[in-house]
């Protein structure tokens, strides 16, 4: 049992640390990135390649004057920064990071816990995570970030119902919550992106929008409201909204690559894990195997969260009523269509067949019959 | 009338049915930056790398000898007229017999001060020499001074290195057109 909890907690500092970790790197490769795709090169003066730049930007940020308005709540404000910080870090501890290992004889787990409803338990800490934002935004006292506050709370309740009806489907499928079963439902190349392409670009859209990211970053729009939310911020309190975007970034990117990229499954593992358990005996080759499969989850994390980047800085932001719009008259009705899809497909017993016969028939008619009706009318007028 | 075809009409007719998913505008879109992202970048980094700045660039000041070694300056103090900011100073000296191979005239600048501090760096006082011994460099700086007693630039600095001759690249519009060429 001793070794079995030692394992653990070293488990748990190790996701905390890299959540940490990832988060202080994905600053530097969002600047590198925008600068690529700008003709730049971006920062590269502070170490080889500019690598210790965000340690520089740390050190920035503890050393500037750490103020609090006259007029803002004290204690409010303080708890903003921490409850958005908090937040994004505990949502890691459902993601299973890789299969399991074995230490001394027992087998573990490489997550932090596998509780029976853990994706609930992500939805719960995301929409915790708009609380951060709310009450920082609300304790500043200023008219700027009380808008991008309240933006930030309708945006986010707006787009977790698209989320949560396409992340239905999922379970449907699956007939579990936890997010190891979820994965390991998903063997060798047998993804869920492959049964659910619409979920996964609506989910897809969805974590964008939860992450405050481009083109849904109308809470902190910085030509419209100064900075949103964290105009009145300065110093680490900044910073530990900055942070806690970019620890949500490598959440939603390892939650998304779990769902539908198939989490640490990779094709041909079966025939990896045969070959390392016969080459480095049953511990050592499982461990080995695990490890592999560790890597090729971030492998899929880094995917996205390059895809979150790109998309950044390629798409212009939306207007508040296009949002709106997007989230209740387009990705609300798709993602119950794809559920019904789903449903049906899953009940015919070929799912993976009938969901793209499913989501064919569904594009015939909304790209086929419905421009017909739109001419009708058009000429009714 | 137009200049170029390069101008687009503003498109307000209503988006198509495809066009109101606005998949086919984000992968345009996406496309363009991947395409940029791989593309060579137009950053030069400053100070390891430099780029050439054209053979009419006004830099550091130089004195030029002749093609003996003289010192072509006779202290006229045309230079010192010509100055807008009234950088420059000069003594001048007469030549005593002996230093013919130091000086080409009778008549030399003892001392030739220009005060980096005031130099705007406009080029009339090449213009107005009629000795054609001030020059501005086209490939050297000024380079940044961080105290006053650093300012001053004496004779030591500014006369030419004859082991190290300066040489324009182009000095007429034909030289230049073929630099350009070349380049």
């Amino acid at each position: 049992m001793d070794t079995v909890l030692i394992v653990k907690a070293i488990i748990v500092i190790a996701i905390f640390a890299i959540s940490m970790l990832m988060a202080l790197y994905e600053t530097y490769a969002e600047r590198v990135i925008a600068a690529f795709i700008q003709d730049r090169v971006g920062p590269d003066r502070a170490g080889p390649f500019g690598l210790l730049q965000p340690l520089a930007d740390g050190g920035k940020l503890f050393f500037k004057e750490d103020f609090i308005p006259t007029k803002a709540d004290k204690w409010l404000f303080i708890l903003g920064p921490a409850v958005a910080m908090s937040t994004a870090l505990l949502s890691s501890a459902v993601i299973p990071f890789g299969d399991t290992i074995i230490v001394a004889g027992q087998k573990i787990d490489v997550q932090g816990m596998d509780v029976n409803i853990g994706i609930l338990w992500i939805f719960g800490i995301v929409s915790l995570g708009v609380y951060g934002i709310l009450i920082g935004g609300w304790a500043s006292n200023n008219k700027y970030s009380l808008y991008g506050a309240i933006r930030a709370a309708s945006q986010t309740i707006s787009y977790e119902l698209a989320m949560g009806i396409s992340l239905l489907a999922i379970i449907l499928m699956t007939g579990s919550l936890s997010v190891k079963s979820i994965v390991l439902g998903q063997h060798g190349i047998d993804w869920n992106i492959f049964y659910q392409p619409m979920g996964f670009l609506l989910f897809l859209t969805c974590s964008l929008a939860e992450c405050n990211r481009t083109p849904f970053d109308l809470p902190e729009s910085e030509n419209e409201l100064v900075a949103g939310y964290h105009t009145e911020y300065g110093s680490m309190k900044m910073g530990l909204y900055l942070f806690s975007e970019y620890v949500n970034m490598f959440i939603s990117s390892a939650v998304l690559a779990s769902l539908y990229l198939g989490g640490f499954n990779y094709p041909g593992m079966d025939f990896v894990y045969s070959k390392l358990v016969g080459s480095f005996g049953e511990v050592t080759g499982h461990n080995l195997a695990t490890a592999l499969g560790t890597l090729t989850l971030f492998l899929k994390i880094f995917f996205f969260i390059f895809l979150f980047m790109w998309i950044r800085w390629t798409l212009p932001r939306f207007r508040y009523d296009q949002l709106m719009n997007v989230a209740w008259k387009w990705m609300m009705p798709v993602a119950i269509v794809n559920l019904i899809i789903t449903a049906a497909a899953e009940l015919s017993g070929k799912p993976l067949l009938y969901n793209w016969v499913g989501l064919a028939i569904f594009g015939a008619i909304y790209f086929g019959l419905f421009p017909i009706f739109k001419k009708k009318t058009v000429s009714a007028n | 009338m137009t200049l170029t075809n390069r101008s687009r009409k503003t498109d307000n007719s209503e988006l198509s049915i495809v066009e109101n998913t606005y998949f086919p505008g984000i992968f345009k879109g996406m496309g363009v930056t991947i395409k940029h992202f791989f593309s060579k970048k137009a950053t030069i980094r400053y100070p390891e790398q430099k780029r050439y700045l054209g053979p009419v660039f006004r830099g550091h000041h130089i004195l030029k000898r002749d093609e003996q070694g003289r010192e072509r300056c006779t202290a006229c103090g045309l230079c010192a007229v010509a100055c807008p900011a009234e950088a420059i100073s000069m003594v001048a000296a007469e030549r005593v017999k002996g230093e013919e191979k130091l000086y080409r005239e009778e008549k030399y600048a003892a001392s030739y001060e220009i005060n980096m501090l005031r130099c705007i760096f406009c080029g009339l006082c090449e213009e107005a020499c009629p000795k054609e011994a001030v020059y501005l460099r086209h490939d050297k700086f000024v380079p940044v001074f961080t105290s006053r007693d650093q300012v001053i630039y004496g004779k030591d600095q500014l006369v030419e290195d004859m082991n190290d001759r300066y040489l324009r690249d182009a000095w007429t519009k034909e030289d230049m057109a073929k630099l350009w060429i070349k380049q």
